[in-house]
């Protein structure tokens, strides 16, 4: 038997399946070259290139021509600082998140300690229970936090607690820690601990065996860990939606506030230029998990 | 202090976990215990949370309110003091929860099995067709669903063109703002999350079962009930873990597709918080949610064994 056969049956079902997860997004790009600025429905592309000229709500010529959304974009300052504010984020936040995560996962696979079994406990804390219930736990503490320091130190004015981007990037932490963390106890578990007692055994102390022999085989899973925190934080709505405050819009958050208000095209150009990096990022992903693992074959 | 630090391996451990378990201490077991004292208590006149009770409060009118009984009704003296808008709100989160779950597992498990089954060079290409979909923010694949399902939208435009050319009249649907609308929105968003742990439990099984299925005369059916689909169930369940959760939290899809229509625990929560501004309310319901997700994951994963195909995805 051909483990390679398929029926028909599961070639058609494949197909479909693959056409639902793709329509919304071909649609999705197609509305950012719509010519109608109420982008209700769609009324044709954007004809000719040009001073900008309008036909009731119709957009009859642009200097971007067809592109005259993404050009529309480009110029849009909310737009760059929420883009800003959400690299900024996930940045402080993986690099942070990976460190603190990695030395959780060396100490719950490697080592025996009183805290153990609540350091366990609390990993599973972000994969059990709704984002949305984390959100507004974080939002209370950090309302009641800041309340109280306000009144007891008088802080006035911009001197003020408030939320933003350190209480967004505070939380983003916490719930990519575990993430890192059991992907990287993960890859823990495959290796084998032989190598480290072989270098004890030659003479070398204990940092010295960390710096050259456990490092260098815990780095491919921190990085896969530090992959995923990232995409997590990227991504993350909830979290964000319950703790920013003044100045610290992210993407998401950005596009969300549009949604309720008029939407232009211009939502449809950003959704694009989004789903261009994702597929830009996924496939440079994949050469080089196909140029790492060459050598082994 | 270092030598000895050197010498006590638990000291070490400890160290090392330090920085992880104080920051997951303080922002996710402090929230949720302040989630706790805070939905006990009630919104005073000044808009803050007082603690403070007479004969008309008690510290759990935040609760009863949710399960029905409606607080200024029962106090006054009123007959029809029952009053079933939360419990309704609680059941349809769980019943979406369930119906979603159910048709990802039903639209994921074809998909994941005809990667598993293809040649390893096509399969990485059929998996990252997977993954750029999942890796597009949430909040623009509802918006997409918009376009398609508002009024002037696609669906309704390819209907209209099939409609014309059967000569049968045609006027477009409403299919925004129902809750059919918010469900196909919860099946697109989660269905990447169902079909890669499904994929990788699949992709496990060693093909030589299949032939030891076929020469021991299992027609190919009996082939996927008695082997296939046991050996794929820790995927199904981390699928499942993973889609049934966020479903029942989620507030942006009903918020969007469902506009007002369709109002789900998430939105309750939001709404209280940011709207009504009743934190305490907005509190207790969600510890509530969390309760009943707990319940639903312990027996679940009680039943079915906890798989590490989590991970993956």
């Amino acid at each position: 038997m051909n483990p390679h056969r398929r029926s028909p049956f599961i070639i058609v079902a494949a197909a479909l399946t693959y056409f639902f997860l793709y329509a919304p997004i071909v649609g999705l790009v197609l509305y950012s070259f719509n010519a109608s600025k109420t982008n209700i429905a769609f009324e044709g592309f954007i004809p000719a290139f040009g001073e900008l000229k309008t036909d009731g709500s119709l957009i009859a010529q642009s200097p971007c021509g067809l592109f005259h959304w993404y050009c529309e974009l480009a110029k849009n300052s909310d737009v760059i600082e929420a883009a800003g504010n959400t690299l900024t984020i996930a940045f402080t936040a993986t690099i942070v998140s990976t460190i603190i995560g990695t030395m959780a996962a060396l100490a719950l696979q490697r080592y025996n300690f009183r805290i153990k079994p609540f350091s366990q406990l609390a990993l599973y804390i972000p994969i059990v229970i709704p984002e949305i219930v984390m959100g507004i736990g974080i939002l209370t503490l950090f309302s009641q936090l800041f309340g109280w320091a306000n009144a007891t130190f008088g802080l006035t004015g911009d001197a003020r607690f408030t939320l933003g981007m350190a209480t967004v990037t505070m939380s983003h932490i916490a719930f990519m820690v575990p993430f890192v963390t059991l992907v990287v106890q993960a890859r823990l578990q495959g290796l084998d601990k032989s190598y480290e007692e072989a270098a004890m055994d030659l003479g070398a102390d204990e940092w010295t065996t960390f710096r050259r022999v456990t490092f260098p085989m815990i780095l491919p899973g921190a990085l896969s860990g530090a992959l995923l925190a990232f995409t997590l934080s990227l991504d993350d709505f909830v979290i964000t939606f319950f703790t920013n405050g003044p100045g610290s819009t992210t993407l998401p958050i950005y596009v969300y506030g549009l949604l309720r208000r008029i939407i232009t095209p211009q939502v449809n150009a950003l959704s694009t230029v989004w789903i261009f990096v994702v597929f830009v990022a996924v496939l440079l992903l994949q050469i080089l998990q196909n140029r790492e693992r060459k050598p082994h074959l | 202090m270092l030598k000895r630090l050197r010498e006590n391996k638990s000291a070490q451990g400890t160290l090392l976990a330090l920085p992880t378990t104080l920051w997951l201490f303080i922002l996710l077991v402090v929230p949720l215990f302040l989630t706790l004292v805070i939905s006990f208590g009630r919104r005073g006149i000044d808009g803050n949370v007082t603690f403070v009770f007479d004969q008309n409060h008690t510290p759990f009118d935040n609760y009863i309110r949710l399960f029905g009984y409606s607080v200024t009704n029962c106090h006054s003296g009123q007959a029809a003091c029952f009053d079933p808008l939360y419990v309704n709100i609680l059941w349809r989160s769980l019943a979406l929860a369930f119906n979603t779950t159910t048709l990802v597992i039903l639209l994921a498990y074809p998909l994941a099995y005809f990667i598993a089954r293809a040649r390893p060079k096509q399969r990485n290409m059929y998996l990252l067709m997977v993954l750029i979909p999942l890796w597009t923010n949430f909040v623009i694949r509802v918006y997409a669903w918009m376009i398609l399902l508002r009024k002037e939208g696609s669906i309704n435009i390819v209907i209209g063109w099939v409609m014309r050319w059967l000569n049968i009249p045609f006027t477009p649907l409403e299919m925004l703002y129902t809750p059919g609308a918010v469900l196909v929105g919860m099946v697109y968003e989660f269905l990447p999350f169902m079909i890669l742990p499904i994929y990788t439990s699949l992709e496990k099984i060693d093909p030589s079962l299949y032939e030891a299925a076929a020469d021991l005369g299992a027609n190919p059916l009996k082939t996927f009930f008695r082997v296939t689909l046991p050996l794929s169930m820790p995927g199904v369940v981390a699928g499942t873990i993973l889609v049934f959760i966020p479903v029942m939290g989620t507030f942006i899809v009903s918020d969007i597709l469902g506009g007002r229509q369709v109002i789900l625990v998430g939105n309750l929560i939001q709404r209280q918080f940011l709207d009504a501004r009743d934190p305490t309310f907005g509190s207790a319901a969600s510890l509530i949610l969390m309760i009943m997700t707990l319940i639903v994951t312990y027996f679940y994963t009680r039943k079915f064994g906890f798989g590490e195909e989590i991970v993956v995805a």
